[in-house]
């Protein structure tokens, strides 16, 4: 058996009125690929939101490698080895492609000398090979706010790589992507799971990726959780095709 | 160094031997040049807006006039030390004032720095253990007016190279990623583990460094302080210290230094051609360079001509 990474138990937020996730618990072991679905506004986003500690959740506890981060702070999680990335994508626009990755790499030490010292050589061959593996090695040059939108989001993917996680949240990593690059994504998601190590919690719509790479997945809708267990039973589940798939 | 560093080298140790009669306004270009290095750390480089940058150049005004009256030393140890002492009350200021102030984003640090700078110059003139609304009198040099103005201007392009060197070597270390990351998105910098309020901090102390030990040399040269016209002057030197950084090109490291100036040059012209219309024609100029060149002239030069402007970061091989 598998050790746990990532445990979520019994977490509920809410915004006003609104009850954004109620009572949810979920469960990510270590080196598995696990895939969160569920309609718009079932409360996927809010639930990411709340592991990596960018809003404090209502009740409920969030455990990371046995550690208790419910109420750490992002930054703070983030060195913990938990990244997320985001569903409108992030990148720093008016840097190159090379200095976003520079600065995603992780420090040795958090001393002021590193930070202040001039940035180390050594670490270009790493980054240009991360730009290769996601296909962007020949836009490395280039400022990263004129990248297409699917590019900055290969882009997004190459930087929480790079900084090493152990656990990485993707939030819909193949919308917007032209699909016959959708089938590269699959591939690099799996080397970064099997090769690289990377624990990988996905958010997606697209069921043909999400049938195709994870061990387990989860079913949220109208806040809760809906449904649980392997890609199959997920979709043979009567009230999953009801709430979100729909007949077929 | 590259040749045109040699070339910039010579003609600022020649200026003051060249043009002779122009030695004060040459010093104070240098004046000028670090107001403009120093604001851009935060409003080019990291993408805060601040219009309290000012608050720092007042302080080590007042801390090196305050220390040359009272310290009781000779003029020139007196001066020195006042200097770095205006520096190091700048920086402790800026702990402070950063720890409470840079938690806000955007326009609301904005607004927060201009009450500052206003409320500085009101604090100031209410305060008579600095001469309250009379302000204070520097102390006289002691040698022949003329050696005063080249002292003054060579102790000031001395503290010019440390900034421009300093600021060179921090924008290509990660210090200098950082503070970028943070101006294009700060949430996102945030969630990759970088601590931005303390990176934000940091960099308004080295601001507030550079222009507190120059603010104390800068009272030197004009001689008589004033809370609101001269040391806390939101509305001339606050505001020029912004205009020049983006007249050049802010988030760049010549630009600053270009725009300083061609600014300071302009300014003068105006005084001695159009006076009475100066305030005018430079109103004028600022908004024919808005116009034309919001990117500033580096940064239109980089967009007309990339190969020759190209920041060092984005030329191939080259590992910044």
């Amino acid at each position: 058996m598998s050790t746990v990474l990532l445990h979520v138990a019994s977490v509920s937020k809410s915004f006003g009125g609104v009850e954004a996730n109620r009572d949810i618990s979920l469960t990510v072991n270590e080196g598995s690929i696990v895939g969160l679905i569920g309609p718009n506004g079932s409360g996927k986003t809010t639930l990411f939101n709340s592991i990596v500690g960018y809003h404090p959740v209502d009740t409920g506890s969030i455990r990371f490698q046995n550690k208790e981060i419910t109420r750490l702070l992002v930054p703070d999680i983030a060195r913990l080895g938990l990244l997320r990335t985001f569903q409108q994508t992030r990148i720093y626009g008016k840097m190159s492609c090379i200095q976003n990755m520079q600065i995603s790499m992780p420090l040795e030490e958090h001393t002021l000398r590193s930070v202040f010292k001039a940035l180390p050589k050594k670490d270009m061959q790493e980054i240009e090979d991360m730009l290769a593996f996601v296909g962007l090695h020949s836009k490395r040059h280039l400022l990263a706010g004129d990248l297409s939108f699917g590019q900055q989001k290969l882009l997004e993917f190459a930087m929480a790589l790079i900084a090493g996680p152990k656990l990485l949240l993707l939030d819909e990593p193949t919308a917007g992507i032209n699909p016959t690059l959708i089938n590269g994504l699959i591939d690099r998601l799996k080397v970064a799971n099997q090769e690289l190590g990377i624990t990988l919690l996905i958010i997606e719509h697209n069921m043909r990726v999400m049938m195709n790479i994870t061990d387990h997945i989860y079913c949220l809708a109208h806040g809760t959780l809906l449904a649980e267990g392997s890609p199959e039973d997920i979709q043979n589940n009567q009230t999953v095709i009801d709430a979100y798939l729909g007949a077929h | 160094m590259k040749i045109y560093h040699y070339i910039i080298l010579l003609l600022a140790l020649a200026a003051p031997f060249l043009l002779p009669d122009y030695r004060t306004q040459l010093a104070f270009l240098w004046v000028m040049i670090i107001l403009a290095l120093s604001w851009d750390i935060l409003g080019g480089q990291m993408g805060y807006n601040s219009f309290g940058n000012i608050i720092f150049f007042g302080i080590g005004m007042y801390t090196c006039a305050v220390f040359q009256r009272d310290a009781g030393l000779s003029y020139y140890p007196a001066l020195l030390l006042g200097m770095g002492l205006g520096g190091i009350v700048a920086m402790l200021s800026a702990v402070i004032l950063g720890n409470a102030l840079l938690g806000m984003r955007g326009h609301y640090f904005s607004i927060g720095t201009l009450g500052l700078s206003i409320a500085a110059g009101e604090l100031a003139g209410g305060w008579d253990f600095i001469g309250a609304g009379s302000g204070m009198t520097t102390p006289m040099f002691p040698g022949a007016l003329g050696d005063r103005d080249i002292f003054f201007y060579f102790l000031f392009f001395a503290w010019t190279l440390v900034t421009f060197i300093t600021l060179r070597w921090l924008y290509r270390s990660r210090f200098g990623l950082a503070i970028n990351a943070i101006r294009d998105n700060e949430d996102k910098a945030e969630a990759m583990g970088i601590y931005t309020t303390r990176y934000k901090v940091v960099a308004w102390i080295i601001s507030a460094l550079f222009l507190g030990v120059i603010g104390g040399g800068a009272g030197n040269i004009i001689g008589f302080i004033d809370p609101k016209e001269v040391a806390f002057s939101g509305s001339t030197f606050g505001v020029w210290m912004i205009l020049m950084a983006i007249t050049g090109g802010k988030g760049t490291l010549w630009g600053p230094v270009i725009g300083a100036t061609v600014f300071h040059i302009t300014q003068e012209l105006f005084w001695t051609l159009l006076l009475g219309w100066q305030r005018v024609a430079l109103g004028l100029l600022i908004v024919l360079i808005v116009l034309f060149f919001p990117e500033g002239i580096l940064g239109w030069l980089r967009q007309r001509y990339p190969q020759r402007f190209a920041a060092n970061s984005i030329k191939p091989d080259q590992a910044s």
